[in-house]
């Protein structure tokens, strides 16, 4: 599952930064952010028109990315408790 | 000892606080220049330990990684490995993480530390983590860092107490170089380690960002707080600015007055002083009231952290334009003034973002354009209730306003399509924690801002108003002349061949010789329509006694397409040296000179021969 997909709230951890195109630098500034692998992640906000950007939580740092940005992170949802 | 100053780089992630420890360290004792050929800010001040030791400080701009992504970060790398021509590599690195995000902030600690350059780390804002239960092994850090680790609180008296003793101290030796740069798991795995084994975190972020988040990023109320605080903001401008504004209008000319007193009243050095240096003088000082008022409400929602907040609501829109959601503030500055307003794309991230952003915000209808309008729509568009509710002459108004932003979206877009680097614009954008903005951090930040207007932009418009000075006074009438003294200057002339030009488009030789003198600045244009119809008076009596003559004289097409004119037009000297100051490119000003003088041109042609051919 991608990033943008990802339910608003829902826990999810990150599994990995997929390049967009060859040296993708948006991709290589995401994983210099802490979007690497087990660390966890989740939606914390929409932007008010099509829900585009995304607040995204990783550790304590929140970053709103476009919903391009987000779809470059895959990550797996973790069951709710 | 060695009497050598000792060089110290301050670095550190943005938002961690780092130019609120350089203020705390050196006062008032700032220097704030740009890096050569870019337009990126180079802050450097100097501080003296208790110790009566000198040190000198170079804050460099805040980043994420050393793998740069922009100007700035790509600067403060460069000067780190003392690679950035005319810059010495520094003695010392102050690398400054914020406590309470060590998570991400450690990671740049790291890199810092692979230099193999002497490196202090400076805990900051230990007071906001103690509140929130945050507990660091200090110690065990500085163990496993390798490097002296400090505690600062830069917003504090005295809260940088620690940092001075130890660079004060023996120069702490260099960790070894490493220069094969780690996978960004292999950082994060050692950063995950490090946080194991000395911090403990109760909850990740602070419940009062929570809190104000749910409302300040609400898809409504978000937008409703958003809009409710620029509107508290333009009244602001408007209504405190206003009186300032006129004061120091009313003080240059008695100033003027007073100091030309004693020459002969009529000799061309009464009138360069009084026409040319004052009124040059006052076409600068009578900016400074909006620029301060509305940099105070941009740094303090800087630095209060709400500005990313209104980027990320409104990037949305943005981004379809071809520009970012952190163009917002810049662009709705600039109805005000776009003098402020292009000073204050700064906070933009991506240079071809910025540049747009500065391009279009002339479009934007500042506050000086109205007495054009006013006198205008006064004279030419009937005092009429349309539609039951609506008053023709505010329609009118609306129209103009709405020409300017439609026009500033489309030419965006124009850039976007145009632009060769068609390379995804990241936006990328960090939220951090609310803050209490600093009285002393504000404070310092609109000394710059005044000191940049006033030392910069101020001379070019100077030299300027001077120079239009002598192009309306020279050579003076002769002895028998019918017509007003303007009309045999050179301005005059350069007006009549002008009205070649401008025929087609419906305006007549007045509006063309009150054009010249107009370059200066929008609202001179009114002023100077009255000098060449040999106006006298107060302002008051010669808008009145201006508004019928025109009225009389013009066709009502040749007034719509002087509105339209000045919907466009760059008649603001301030404005282009201002663009001049911030993209550091003559060629930029060229541009955005001649595009909006283009619209302009096309604009009023196709309103006069539309307006023409209907009447």
């Amino acid at each position: 599952m991608r990033l943008s997909e990802l339910p608003k709230g829902a826990p999810a951890m990150v599994q990995d930064v997929e390049d967009a195109h060859p040296a993708d630098p948006i991709a290589q500034r995401l994983r210099d952010l802490g979007f690497v692998s087990g660390e966890p992640v989740r939606i914390v906000a929409r932007g008010p028109l099509g829900g585009d950007p995304l607040l995204v939580q990783i550790g304590s740092t929140r970053f709103a990315l476009r919903r391009s940005e987000a779809a470059r992170v895959t990550v797996r949802q973790e069951a709710t408790a | 000892m060695s009497e050598t100053i000792l060089r110290i780089a301050l670095v550190g992630n943005p938002n961690c606080g780092k130019t609120a420890l350089f203020n705390q360290l050196t006062g008032g004792r700032q220097k704030v220049a740009n890096y050569a050929g870019v337009t990126v800010e180079r802050k450097e001040g100097r501080f003296v330990a208790p110790s009566g030791r000198s040190f000198q400080l170079l804050d460099l701009p805040g980043a994420y990684s050393f793998a740069a992504t922009s100007p700035d970060e790509a600067i403060t790398r460069d000067v780190c490995l003392g690679r950035y021509p005319g810059e010495a590599a520094p003695d010392l690195i102050v690398c400054v993480a914020d406590a309470t995000n060590l998570r991400l902030h450690l990671r740049f600690v790291l890199e810092v530390r692979r230099l193999g350059r002497p490196v202090v780390l400076a805990l900051n804002m230990m007071d906001a983590a103690k509140r929130r239960g945050i507990v660091i092994d200090v110690d065990e850090l500085q163990r496993r860092l390798g490097v002296p680790v400090v505690q600062t609180i830069a917003v504090q008296r005295g809260g940088a107490k620690a940092l001075i003793e130890r660079v004060d101290g023996e120069v702490p030796e260099a960790a070894p170089s490493d220069p094969i740069p780690l996978t960004a798991s292999e950082v994060h795995a050692e950063v995950r380690e490090l946080l194991a084994a000395t911090v403990t975190t109760p909850r990740q972020t602070a419940a009062v960002d929570d809190a104000l988040d749910r409302w300040a990023l609400h898809p409504v109320m978000g937008m409703v707080i958003l809009a409710g605080l620029m509107f508290f903001i333009f009244q602001a401008v408007f209504s405190w600015a206003k009186p300032v504004m006129d004061g120091i209008q009313a003080g240059i000319t008695w100033l003027g007055a007073w100091v030309t007193a004693f020459l002969p009243a009529g000799s061309a050095l009464h009138s360069l002083l009084n026409d040319g240096v004052f009124a040059g003088l006052g076409a600068v000082l009578v900016f400074l009231p909006q620029i301060l008022i509305l940099f105070f409400f941009i740094l303090v929602l800087e630095e209060s952290g709400y500005l990313p907040r209104a980027a990320f609501l409104l990037d949305r829109t943005m981004f379809k334009a071809g520009l970012t959601g952190r163009a917002f503030i810049p662009l709705l500055s600039s109805f005000a003034c776009a003098i402020p307003g292009i000073m204050a794309t700064r906070s933009i991230n991506d240079p071809r973002d910025r540049l747009t952003t500065i391009m279009v915000a002339p479009l934007m209808t500042c506050s000086a354009r109205l007495p054009v309008y006013t006198l205008l729509i006064a004279a030419f568009i009937p005092h009429r209730i349309v539609g039951g509710v609506f008053n023709l002459q505010g329609i009118v108004l609306f129209v103009l306003y709405f020409a300017g932003i439609f026009s500033a979206l489309a030419v965006a877009w124009v850039i976007k399509r145009m632009r060769r680097d068609k390379s995804e614009h990241a936006l990328i954008m960090e939220l951090p924690s609310y803050r209490v903005p600093h009285a002393r951090d504000i404070a310092l930040g609109l000394w710059e801002r005044s000191k940049i207007f006033l030392r910069r932009v101020g001379g070019i418009i100077l030299a300027l108003t001077v120079l239009l000075w002598f192009l309306a006074s020279f050579p003076g009438p002769p002895a028998d002349a019918t017509l007003p003294a303007i009309d045999y200057s050179l301005a005059g002339r350069i007006g009549h061949l002008l009205h070649y030009i401008f025929a087609p488009i419906g305006f007549n030789w007045q509006i063309c010789v009150a054009l010249v003198p107009g370059l200066a600045a929008r609202e001179v244009a009114v002023a100077s329509l009255g000098t060449v119809y040999a106006m006298s008076g107060g302002e008051d009596a010669v808008v009145s006694q201006l508004g019928t003559l025109i009225s009389h004289q013009w066709s009502l097409a040749t007034a719509l397409s002087l509105l339209a004119w000045y919907v466009f037009a760059p008649q603001c000297m301030s404005t282009l040296a201002v663009i001049r100051r911030e993209t550091n490119s003559w060629r930029n000003v060229a541009i955005a000179a001649g595009y909006l003088f283009g619209l302009a041109y096309l604009a009023s042609f196709a309103t006069y021969q539309i307006a023409a051919a209907l009447s």
